[in-house]
C-alpha cells in the first residue's frame, strides 16, 4: 500500500528544495541501500533463532556431523516429547521453578518499588532527598558486585535453595524505584489533587487514581522486570545449589558443560526457556517499547 | 536533583489553598504517609543491600574461609593478597579489555541500527522487532547458541564450515587464550544480546529531535547526510549518548554469565566476577578474601562512575529540563 510512496519522496532531498523530506537527517543512502543494509543486519540478527530452532529438531548426529549443513535434512518432533520425559534432563522442574520466582519477583518488584517511587516523587517530607540520596547510592554498587556478601546474608538466614531466597533479596532494586520516581514526577498532579480534595488520603489516591492512571507504565515495567528475572543466572547460580531449586537458567548451564552432553535435548530446552519470552515480546512489545522508551533515560 | 527540590517547594501551594480542609490525624500527615509508601523498599534496602555491604567490609578484614562469623582479624591482608593476586589483577584487566571493545562497538551498532530503522518507510516495526528480538535471550542461551552451535572448535560448527569454503583452517574459537579468539565469540554474543535494547533508546531520542531543526539546517545550506549527522543528529543525542555509554559500562561491570558458560573451564579470560565467583564460592570458600575483591571493585567502580559523571555530566540532560 504505501510501498509507492518512499519512491516517490526519496528523489527530493538531494535537490534541497524540500527540506521536510529531509527531517530524519539522512539522505546518504537510496531507499533500497537502506532496504539491503536493514535485510542484512536483519539476516545476522535472526541467525542464531533459526540455529537454536534447527539443531532442536536435530539428531545429534546432524549436530555434531562432519558436513554441516544449514538445512537439517529430517525434522524430529519427537525430540519435544523426548525433552519432557528423558530422566538425564530433568527439564520440567527448572522450567517450574523459573515461573515462579519470575512470576513472584516481578509481583514484589512492582508492588514495592512503585510504592517507594511514589513516595519519593510526590509526598513532601523533609528528609526526602537524604533518602533519596540513599537509594541513589545503591544504584553505583552494581547488584553483582554485591553477589558474595548477599550470599553470606542470606546463606545465614538458612535461605539458600529456597524460593524466598531466590526472589526476595531481589527486590528491592534501586534502579526499578528510581524509574518509577522519575514516571510519577512527569504524572500530571491535577489529577491527583482533585481526589485529595473530594477526601482521600495518599493511600487512597494512590491506588484509585495513580496506579489505574498508569497501567501502560505498570505493563511496561512488569514485561522488563519479568524478562530480567526469567533471564538471571548469577544469583540462582550462586542460591540454587540442590538441582531441585535450579532454574531454567541454572539448568541450562549445568548441561552444557555436563560430561556427557545430548546436544539436541540442550538446544530443545533453550528453545523453551526463550519460548515464554518471545511471547512476551511479539504481544507485548507496543508497551514494552513505549515503556523504555519513557523510563525518563532519554535525554 | 533540582527536579525534586521544585516539587517539594511547590507542594506547600495547594494546601494554602484550601485551609479548610482538616488533617485528620496522622493518617493525612505527610511524614506517616511517606514512610508508609517507602518504609517496605527502605527496610528491604537495609537488609538486603546495606547490611550485606557492610558484613562484606566487615569480613574483608578477617581470615575468614568457610565461614561467615570468623575471629581471627587480619587487617588489610585480604587486600594486600587480593591486589598482589595476578588471577585477580588479571581479571580487572580482562575487564579493561572488555569494557573498551564493547562500549564503543554497541554504541555505534545501536546507534547506527537507530538511525536505519527511523529512516525506513514502511516494515519499521517488523525491523525493529528482529533487532529487538534478542533481549528476549539470555546469556545462559546465548552463551550455548555461540558455543555448541556458532564457534564449536572443531569443522562441525558454522563458523568453522564457512570460514572453510574460503580456504581457512579450523580455529579453535574457546579453547586457546593465544591468539585470543574468544573475544570475537564473548564480544559478538553480547554485542546480539544488547543493542537491540540501546537501539530502542537512541530510536526514542532522535523522534525527539524537532524536525524544524533539520529544516533549518537545510536552508542553510547543510547537505543531508554526513552533515545533518554531524552538526544536528549527534549533538542533540549527546544526553541519550552519555547515558547509553554510562549503562553500558554499569552491564559490562556486570559480565559474568557469558565469561562463565563460554570459557567454563579455563583459568584465562576471566573478568572480576567470575573470579570472585570462584574465589568465594569455589573450592576455598575464602570469603574474607573474596568480600575484600568485592569492596575493591566496587570502589573502582563508583569512582569510575563519579570520573565519568564528571565528564560527561550524566543527569545534566535530565535537570535541564
Amino acid at each position: 500500500m504505501t510501498t509507492t510512496m518512499p519512491e516517490v519522496r526519496e528523489p527530493a532531498p538531494p535537490s534541497g528544495k524540500q527540506p521536510r523530506r529531509d527531517r530524519r537527517g539522512g539522505g546518504v543512502m537510496s531507499s533500497t541501500g537502506l532496504y539491503i543494509a536493514a535485510g542484512i543486519s536483519g539476516f545476522f540478527f535472526l541467525i542464531p533463532f533459526y540455529l537454536l530452532i534447527r539443531n532442536a529438531l536435530s539428531t545429534d548426529a546432524e549436530i555434531t556431523g562432519e558436513n554441516w549443513k544449514f538445512f537439517p535434512t529430517d525434522i524430529q518432533w519427537g525430540n519435544i516429547s523426548e525433552l519432557f520425559t528423558d530422566e538425564t534432563v530433568p527439564f520440567g522442574q527448572s522450567l517450574w521453578n523459573s515461573a515462579v520466582v519470575a512470576t513472584l519477583h516481578t509481583v514484589g518488584v512492582l508492588l514495592v518499588c512503585s510504592l517507594a517511587g511514589y513516595g519519593l516523587a510526590r509526598i513532601p517530607y523533609k528528609h526526602a532527598n537524604k533518602v533519596f540520596y540513599a537509594v541513589l547510592g545503591t544504584l553505583m554498587v552494581p547488584t553483582a558486585v554485591t553477589f558474595v556478601p548477599s550470599f553470606v546474608l542470606v546463606s545465614s538466614l538458612g535461605w539458600v535453595d529456597t524460593y524466598r531466597g531466590l526472589i526476595i533479596p531481589g527486590l528491592f532494586s534501586g534502579f526499578t524505584c528510581f524509574l518509577f520516581r522519575q514516571y510519577f514526577l512527569g504524572f500530571p498532579k491535577e489529577l491527583e489533587e482533585a481526589a485529595r480534595v473530594d477526601g482521600l488520603g495518599y493511600w487512597g489516591a494512590y491506588w484509585r487514581i495513580v496506579v489505574p492512571n498508569s497501567l501502560n507504565f505498570f505493563a511496561a515495567m512488569a514485561t522488563i522486570t519479568f524478562i530480567n528475572g526469567w533471564n538471571s543466572f548469577l544469583w540462582p547460580l550462586v542460591i540454587g545449589q540442590d538441582p531441585g531449586s535450579w532454574t531454567v537458567q541454572v539448568a541450562l548451564s549445568n548441561y552444557m558443560t555436563n560430561q556427557t552432553v545430548i546436544f539436541h535435548l540442550i538446544f530443545m530446552a533453550t528453545a523453551f526457556s526463550i519460548l515464554p519470552l518471545v511471547f512476551v515480546f511479539l504481544f507485548l512489545q507496543r508497551w514494552l517499547v513505549q515503556g523504555i522508551a519513557q523510563t525518563g533515560i532519554k535525554g | 536533583m533540582s527536579t525534586t527540590k521544585t516539587r517539594d517547594l511547590a507542594r506547600p501551594a495547594p494546601a494554602k489553598a484550601s485551609p479548610a480542609k482538616p488533617r485528620r490525624g496522622l493518617r493525612g500527615s505527610p511524614t506517616f504517609n511517606f514512610w508508609l509508601f517507602t518504609g517496605p523498599f527502605l527496610i528491604g534496602l537495609a537488609i538486603f543491600v546495606y547490611a550485606p555491604i557492610l558484613w562484606s567490609i566487615w569480613l574483608s578484614f578477617f581470615e575468614a574461609r568457610f565461614t561467615v562469623t570468623p575471629d581471627k582479624f587480619i587487617g588489610f591482608d585480604n587486600y594486600t593478597y587480593m591486589l598482589t593476586n595476578d588471577d585477580f589483577v588479571g581479571s580487572l584487566g580482562t575487564f579493561t579489555v572488555f569494557a573498551a571493545f564493547i562500549v564503543p562497538t554497541t554504541w555505534a551498532l545501536s546507534l547506527g541500527l537507530a538511525l536505519l530503522v527511523n529512516r525506513l518507510r514502511f516494515m519499521r516495526a517488523f525491523f525493529r522487532s528482529v533487532f529487538f528480538l534478542p533481549t528476549a535471550c539470555s546469556y545462559v542461551a546465548a552463551a550455548l547458541i555461540w558455543k555448541m552451535s556458532i564457534f564449536s572448535g572443531v569443522r562441525f560448527g558454522m563458523m568453522n564450515t564457512v570460514l572453510g569454503w574460503f580456504g581457512v583452517e579450523n580455529i579453535a574459537w574457546l579453547v586457546d587464550p593465544s591468539p585470543p579468539w574468544y573475544w570475537f565469540v564473548i564480544v559478538t554474543a553480547r554485542l546480539w544480546l544488547q543493542s537491540g535494547f540501546y537501539m530502542i533508546l537512541f530510536l526514542a531520542a532522535l523522534q525527539n529531535i524537532p524536525g524544524e531543526l533539520y529544516e533549518a539546517a537545510a536552508i542553510d545550506g547543510a547537505k543531508p547526510g554526513w552533515q545533518t549527522f554531524r552538526y544536528i543528529t549527534l549533538p542533540q543525542l549527546r544526553a541519550t549518548s552519555t547515558a547509553v555509554i554510562l549503562l553500558l559500562l554499569i552491564a559490562a561491570y556486570q559480565a559474568f554469565d557469558e565469561f562463565f558458560n563460554l570459557l567454563s573451564k579455563t583459568t584465562w579470560g576471566r573478568p572480576p566476577l567470575v573470579e570472585l565467583y570462584y574465589k568465594a564460592l569455589g573450592e576455598s570458600q575464602d570469603y574474607g578474601a573474596g568480600s575484600a575483591g568485592a569492596v575493591i571493585l566496587t570502589v573502582l567502580i563508583c569512582a569510575v562512575t563519579l570520573l565519568q559523571g564528571k565528564f560527561m555530566g550524566f543527569g545534566r540532560g535530565d535537570e535541564s529540563k
